[in-house]
């Protein structure tokens, strides 16, 4: 009859599985809900170039720019960096505090925080609106999937990857994507001062 | 009594032995092949060993994956994860309707094959992992040199609905993994890591200029036309993205 009782709860218990995590949206206490096309939604753990980790949730409210690039990188990325940094050039004065410029590693196997913060310091970019972020192969492949970058590693020390620039609103909303490299910056820096007007 | 528990213990046994065999996964040994596309080098790829679910996951099984985690139902996805053909034949929430039971669940997005390979403890299998299981026939690890089994292949590729059809009805291959071709094209860990001309969604002669590593399509057989339709297909969804023909088969690095 024991048996019979444990057995029981033994099959009951397989056929349990997985339970959904816990909402992320209800840990946030902030007055609007995420929305469902927000980035926020994303539960990942990310690091930034001081080693520090952060949520990405905790960047609502900003405007965020955002590119995907390692920092080993040879070919497109210094140009992708150098539209990054033009385009960071020609934010309104008055608005800038509310955008961030993030760079995000696909390689963060070699990028530790160490190289992120060597690649701050070497590119004058370690100060606001600069942030590096790095995570998990797993989250990095799965941010990707977000912004529809695509990436492989191609050898020990060179990644194939798009280049895209991606903006996203308050909310964490992708609101525009500047597609290639040394293409002209006036259409993303337009949506990004527009965006970041509207933040009281 | 005695009796119904007896009845009960039999009918649990009998729903353990639908998913056990559902979801049996198989060792695959390590090995090394130059995968057709996606590389751009002509180095072989090792795989480390790794296993691989036999079959690919059914609209049963997924029905009970979303009643445990309602948050992947086709009203509630959150629009980041899905688009709005999210299991578009199914009825409602929690019923596939007409569909077949014992069928391939389709109209997934990768983000929710990820979530449910990952209650399963398992994962999504990467796609050199994937293609080196697909490039074997009945007895051969490597097959594709083979015309009969690309001409099985592609014409399959001009079978319609073959997506109604019940799992395991393909033939079984050297590593005792069915249906890698034959029934639904399947989502890998990172599809998205695809590059051929025509990848982008801007597809200009300058089409060099959008990846860091240059142009990267080097066929290393283009006889394998039945390859390189799968690895377009890949390079042209996105994670968000559900069709009607597209599900999917989990992995696993550790023995479950």
């Amino acid at each position: 009859m024991k048996i019979i009782i444990i057995a029981i709860s033994i099959l009951a218990f397989s056929l349990q599985g997985c339970k959904d995590s816990k909402d992320s949206t209800a840990i946030v206490t902030q007055d609007k809900p995420i929305s469902d096309l927000s980035i926020y939604n994303l539960p990942s753990q990310w690091t930034n170039q001081d080693g520090k980790n952060i949520e990405l949730k905790s960047l609502k409210g900003n405007v965020l720019v955002m590119v995907m690039i390692y920092t080993t990188c040879k070919a497109a990325c210094p140009r992708l960096v150098a539209d990054m940094r033009n385009i960071e050039s020609r934010l309104n004065k008055n608005n800038k505090k509310n955008v961030k410029l993030i760079l995000v590693s696909i390689d963060p196997e070699t990028d530790t925080p160490e190289k992120l913060k060597a690649f701050a310091i070497a590119n004058k970019m370690e100060n606001d609106p600069w942030l590096f972020l790095r995570s998990t192969e797993e989250n990095t492949r799965e941010f990707a999937a977000v912004l529809a970058v695509n990436y492989k590693k191609i050898s020990p020390v060179e990644f194939s990857h798009s280049n895209i620039i991606s903006v996203f609103n308050p909310d964490g909303e992708l609101i525009y994507q500047q597609e290639g490299l040394g293409v002209n910056n006036d259409k993303t820096v337009d949506r990004i001062n527009m965006e970041a007007e509207k933040i009281k | 009594m005695q009796k119904s528990f007896f009845i009960i213990i039999l009918f649990l046994a009998h729903i353990g032995m639908i998913r056990a065999q559902e979801s049996k996964m198989v060792p695959i040994k390590e090995g090394s092949f130059v995968p057709l596309y996606g590389a751009t080098v002509k180095n072989p790829i090792v795989v480390k060993p790794f296993f691989i679910d036999v079959y690919p996951v059914t609209n049963r099984e997924f029905l009970s994956f979303l009643k445990k985690n309602p948050s992947y139902n086709k009203s509630k996805i959150k629009a980041i994860y899905a688009d709005k053909s999210y299991l578009s034949y199914w009825k409602t929430d929690f019923d596939f309707g007409s569909a077949n039971p014992k069928a391939p669940v389709t109209n997934v997005s990768w983000f929710a094959a990820r979530k449910y390979c990952e209650c399963q403890e398992k994962r999504l299998p990467t796609m050199d992992e994937w293609e080196y299981v697909a490039m074997a026939d009945e007895k051969k690890i490597d097959a594709r040199t083979k015309s009969e089994f690309n001409k099985y292949i592609l014409s399959w590729y001009e079978k319609s609905k073959t997506y109604e059809n019940s799992i395991g009805g393909t033939f079984k291959n050297y590593w005792g993994v069915y249906d890698m071709h034959g029934l639904v094209w399947e989502w890998t860990a990172d599809f998205n890591s695809i590059f051929l001309s025509g990848e982008s969604r801007k597809d200009k002669s300058e089409d060099k200029n959008l990846f860091c590593g240059g142009a990267s399509v080097n066929a290393t057989d283009l006889m394998d036309y039945a390859a390189f339709m799968r690895y377009a297909f890949r390079g042209s969804l996105k994670a968000q993205y559900s069709t009607r023909n597209l599900g999917f088969r989990c992995a696993s690095t550790k023995k479950q």
